[in-house]
Protein backbone atom coordinates (compact mmCIF):
# COMPACT_ATOMS: atom_id res chain seq x y z
CA UNK A 1 0.00 0.00 0.00
CA UNK A 2 1.08 3.27 -0.85
CA UNK A 3 0.24 6.59 1.32
CA UNK A 4 1.60 9.09 1.67
CA UNK A 5 3.04 9.38 4.62
CA UNK A 6 4.94 6.18 4.02
CA UNK A 7 7.12 7.82 1.32
CA UNK A 8 10.44 7.49 -0.29
CA UNK A 9 9.67 4.07 -1.77
CA UNK A 10 10.65 3.45 -5.23
CA UNK A 11 8.37 4.31 -8.09
CA UNK A 12 7.49 1.32 -10.12
CA UNK A 13 8.34 0.98 -13.53
CA UNK A 14 5.51 1.11 -16.06
CA UNK A 15 5.47 0.68 -20.02
CA UNK A 16 3.22 2.86 -21.57
CA UNK A 17 1.94 3.94 -24.53
CA UNK A 18 1.66 7.60 -25.87
CA UNK A 19 -1.90 8.69 -26.51
CA UNK A 20 -0.69 9.21 -30.16
CA UNK A 21 0.44 5.69 -29.75
CA UNK A 22 3.99 6.82 -31.65
CA UNK A 23 5.76 5.18 -28.98
CA UNK A 24 6.41 3.15 -25.70
CA UNK A 25 7.45 5.00 -23.07
CA UNK A 26 8.96 3.91 -19.57
CA UNK A 27 8.58 5.90 -16.52
CA UNK A 28 12.26 5.70 -15.68
CA UNK A 29 13.31 7.48 -18.42
CA UNK A 30 12.86 10.18 -16.60
CA UNK A 31 14.92 9.66 -13.67
CA UNK A 32 16.85 13.04 -12.72
CA UNK A 33 13.84 14.89 -13.47
CA UNK A 34 10.84 15.23 -11.09
CA UNK A 35 7.76 13.37 -12.07
CA UNK A 36 4.22 14.58 -11.89
CA UNK A 37 2.10 11.29 -12.28
CA UNK A 38 -1.17 11.28 -12.84
CA UNK A 39 -3.51 8.94 -13.24
CA UNK A 40 -7.16 10.20 -15.02
CA UNK A 41 -10.64 9.06 -16.90
CA UNK A 42 -12.54 10.68 -18.65
CA UNK A 43 -15.24 10.34 -16.80
CA UNK A 44 -13.98 11.40 -13.37
CA UNK A 45 -14.83 14.98 -13.38
CA UNK A 46 -12.40 16.57 -10.86
CA UNK A 47 -9.96 15.41 -13.60
CA UNK A 48 -10.83 18.26 -15.64
CA UNK A 49 -10.33 20.44 -13.09
CA UNK A 50 -6.76 18.98 -12.70
CA UNK A 51 -6.10 19.64 -16.27
CA UNK A 52 -5.86 22.85 -15.99
CA UNK A 53 -3.63 23.02 -13.32
CA UNK A 54 -1.36 20.41 -14.74
CA UNK A 55 -1.41 22.77 -17.75
CA UNK A 56 -0.34 25.57 -16.30
CA UNK A 57 2.25 23.66 -13.95
CA UNK A 58 3.76 22.39 -17.42
CA UNK A 59 4.14 25.89 -18.68
CA UNK A 60 5.83 27.08 -15.59
CA UNK A 61 7.82 24.61 -14.47
CA UNK A 62 9.07 22.46 -17.29
CA UNK A 63 11.96 24.27 -18.21
CA UNK A 64 13.21 23.92 -14.70
CA UNK A 65 12.85 19.94 -14.80
CA UNK A 66 9.17 19.12 -13.89
CA UNK A 67 8.10 16.05 -16.35
CA UNK A 68 4.04 15.37 -15.84
CA UNK A 69 3.18 12.24 -17.54
CA UNK A 70 -0.52 12.09 -17.09
CA UNK A 71 -1.84 8.27 -17.46
CA UNK A 72 -5.04 7.83 -18.95
CA UNK A 73 -7.04 4.67 -17.37
CA UNK A 74 -10.43 4.75 -19.90
CA UNK A 75 -11.59 1.64 -20.88
CA UNK A 76 -12.04 2.50 -24.14
CA UNK A 77 -9.58 5.00 -25.42
CA UNK A 78 -11.78 6.89 -27.98
CA UNK A 79 -13.38 8.30 -24.91
CA UNK A 80 -10.05 9.80 -23.68
CA UNK A 81 -9.73 10.99 -26.98
CA UNK A 82 -13.00 13.16 -26.94
CA UNK A 83 -12.01 14.65 -23.75
CA UNK A 84 -9.04 15.57 -25.13
CA UNK A 85 -10.46 17.16 -27.71
CA UNK A 86 -12.26 19.26 -25.63
CA UNK A 87 -9.74 19.79 -22.43
CA UNK A 88 -6.15 20.14 -24.38
CA UNK A 89 -3.40 18.82 -22.80
CA UNK A 90 0.23 20.40 -22.94
CA UNK A 91 1.92 17.68 -21.27
CA UNK A 92 2.72 14.13 -22.21
CA UNK A 93 -0.54 11.84 -22.27
CA UNK A 94 -0.03 7.85 -22.12
CA UNK A 95 -2.55 5.22 -21.89
CA UNK A 96 -2.05 2.45 -19.96
CA UNK A 97 -4.03 -0.27 -21.71
CA UNK A 98 -2.80 -3.38 -19.89
CA UNK A 99 -3.80 -1.33 -16.23
CA UNK A 100 -0.54 -2.67 -14.86
CA UNK A 101 0.53 0.71 -14.05
CA UNK A 102 -2.61 1.49 -12.35
CA UNK A 103 -1.89 -2.01 -10.38
CA UNK A 104 1.60 -1.00 -9.63
CA UNK A 105 1.28 2.18 -8.32
CA UNK A 106 -2.18 0.47 -6.52
CA UNK A 107 -4.10 3.57 -7.51
CA UNK A 108 -6.64 4.32 -4.59
CA UNK A 109 -8.81 7.21 -6.36
CA UNK A 110 -9.39 8.58 -9.22
CA UNK A 111 -7.81 11.32 -9.88
CA UNK A 112 -4.48 10.17 -8.13
CA UNK A 113 -1.07 11.79 -8.56
CA UNK A 114 2.28 10.48 -7.77
CA UNK A 115 5.00 12.97 -6.79
CA UNK A 116 8.50 11.47 -7.34
CA UNK A 117 11.62 12.65 -6.76
CA UNK A 118 15.01 13.02 -9.03
CA UNK A 119 15.98 9.69 -7.85
CA UNK A 120 12.72 7.72 -8.92
CA UNK A 121 11.38 7.40 -5.04
CA UNK A 122 7.77 8.73 -4.73
CA UNK A 123 7.65 11.35 -2.01
CA UNK A 124 3.81 12.59 -2.32
CA UNK A 125 0.50 10.81 -2.96
CA UNK A 126 -2.14 12.95 -3.81
CA UNK A 127 -5.91 11.54 -3.95
CA UNK A 128 -8.50 13.48 -5.80
CA UNK A 129 -8.44 16.89 -6.64
CA UNK A 130 -9.28 20.09 -5.56
CA UNK A 131 -8.69 24.02 -7.03
CA UNK A 132 -7.56 25.05 -3.31
CA UNK A 133 -5.12 22.23 -3.02
CA UNK A 134 -2.91 23.73 -5.96
CA UNK A 135 -0.78 25.60 -3.98
CA UNK A 136 0.12 23.27 -1.63
CA UNK A 137 1.12 20.64 -4.60
CA UNK A 138 2.79 23.82 -6.11
CA UNK A 139 5.07 24.55 -2.69
CA UNK A 140 5.92 20.71 -2.77
CA UNK A 141 7.14 20.33 -6.34
CA UNK A 142 9.57 23.40 -5.80
CA UNK A 143 10.72 21.56 -2.70
CA UNK A 144 11.44 18.38 -4.65
CA UNK A 145 12.84 20.48 -7.82
CA UNK A 146 15.43 22.49 -5.27
CA UNK A 147 16.68 19.23 -4.14
CA UNK B 1 -29.34 -59.35 -1.20
CA UNK B 2 -28.46 -56.55 -4.30
CA UNK B 3 -29.86 -53.99 -1.90
CA UNK B 4 -26.61 -54.00 0.46
CA UNK B 5 -23.94 -54.01 -2.14
CA UNK B 6 -21.25 -51.98 -1.89
CA UNK B 7 -22.46 -50.40 -5.02
CA UNK B 8 -26.06 -49.21 -3.66
CA UNK B 9 -24.05 -48.02 -0.56
CA UNK B 10 -22.33 -45.67 -2.92
CA UNK B 11 -25.27 -44.28 -4.66
CA UNK B 12 -26.94 -43.65 -1.80
CA UNK B 13 -24.87 -41.78 -0.09
CA UNK B 14 -24.19 -39.78 -3.48
CA UNK B 15 -28.53 -39.34 -3.48
CA UNK B 16 -28.09 -37.73 0.60
CA UNK B 17 -25.58 -35.56 0.23
CA UNK B 18 -25.97 -33.78 -3.64
CA UNK B 19 -28.37 -31.44 -1.62
CA UNK B 20 -25.90 -29.99 0.70
CA UNK B 21 -23.06 -30.21 -1.89
CA UNK B 22 -25.13 -28.02 -3.89
CA UNK B 23 -26.43 -25.99 -1.23
CA UNK B 24 -22.91 -24.90 0.07
CA UNK B 25 -21.27 -24.45 -2.78
CA UNK B 26 -23.83 -21.93 -4.41
CA UNK B 27 -22.87 -19.82 -1.20
CA UNK B 28 -19.68 -19.50 -3.13
CA UNK B 29 -21.00 -18.26 -5.93
CA UNK B 30 -22.09 -15.02 -4.95
CA UNK B 31 -21.33 -13.20 -8.41
CA UNK B 32 -19.53 -10.35 -6.51
CA UNK B 33 -16.26 -8.71 -8.32
CA UNK B 34 -13.99 -5.91 -6.79
CA UNK B 35 -13.87 -3.09 -9.38
CA UNK B 36 -10.41 -1.38 -9.07
CA UNK B 37 -11.23 2.56 -8.61
CA UNK B 38 -9.91 2.94 -12.51
CA UNK B 39 -12.39 0.50 -13.84
CA UNK B 40 -15.51 2.61 -12.43
CA UNK B 41 -16.12 4.14 -16.08
CA UNK B 42 -19.01 1.96 -17.22
CA UNK B 43 -20.33 2.13 -14.09
CA UNK B 44 -20.55 5.83 -13.75
CA UNK B 45 -22.61 5.81 -17.23
CA UNK B 46 -25.86 7.62 -16.42
CA UNK B 47 -27.18 4.55 -17.98
CA UNK B 48 -25.85 2.44 -15.31
CA UNK B 49 -27.43 4.09 -12.55
CA UNK B 50 -30.51 2.59 -10.34
CA UNK B 51 -32.44 5.78 -10.72
CA UNK B 52 -32.80 7.21 -14.29
CA UNK B 53 -34.10 10.63 -11.93
CA UNK B 54 -31.60 11.10 -9.45
CA UNK B 55 -32.69 14.91 -8.23
CA UNK B 56 -36.10 14.02 -8.04
CA UNK B 57 -35.25 10.67 -6.30
CA UNK B 58 -32.76 12.58 -3.71
CA UNK B 59 -36.28 14.55 -3.34
CA UNK B 60 -38.22 12.33 -2.80
CA UNK B 61 -35.84 10.73 -0.43
CA UNK B 62 -35.88 13.91 1.15
CA UNK B 63 -39.54 14.12 1.56
CA UNK B 64 -39.96 10.62 2.89
CA UNK B 65 -36.66 10.87 4.93
CA UNK B 66 -38.61 13.93 7.16
CA UNK B 67 -42.07 12.44 6.66
CA UNK B 68 -41.23 9.63 8.37
CA UNK B 69 -38.56 11.29 10.88
CA UNK B 70 -36.20 8.89 9.59
CA UNK B 71 -33.38 10.05 7.69
CA UNK B 72 -31.01 7.75 6.74
CA UNK B 73 -33.67 5.41 6.76
CA UNK B 74 -32.92 4.66 2.82
CA UNK B 75 -29.23 4.00 1.58
CA UNK B 76 -26.68 6.45 1.78
CA UNK B 77 -27.25 8.65 -1.94
CA UNK B 78 -24.21 8.23 -4.52
CA UNK B 79 -22.66 5.93 -6.01
CA UNK B 80 -21.28 6.05 -9.78
CA UNK B 81 -17.47 7.16 -10.61
CA UNK B 82 -16.80 6.79 -6.63
CA UNK B 83 -14.41 10.24 -7.17
CA UNK B 84 -12.69 11.86 -5.16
Amino acid sequence: MLWAEEITQPMPNCDLLLANKSANIHLKEHLGKVLYVDFWASWCGPCVKSFVFLNQLNTELKPQGLEIIGINLDENFSEAQTFLDKYPANFTIATDQAQQCATAFNVKAMPSSYLIDKKGNIRHVHLGFRADEAAKINALIHQLLAE
Amino acid sequence: MLNHSPFITVINIIRNTTGYFLFFSSLLLSGCASVSPWQRGILAKPEMQLSTQPVQALFYEHAYGSREAASGSNAGSGGGCGCY
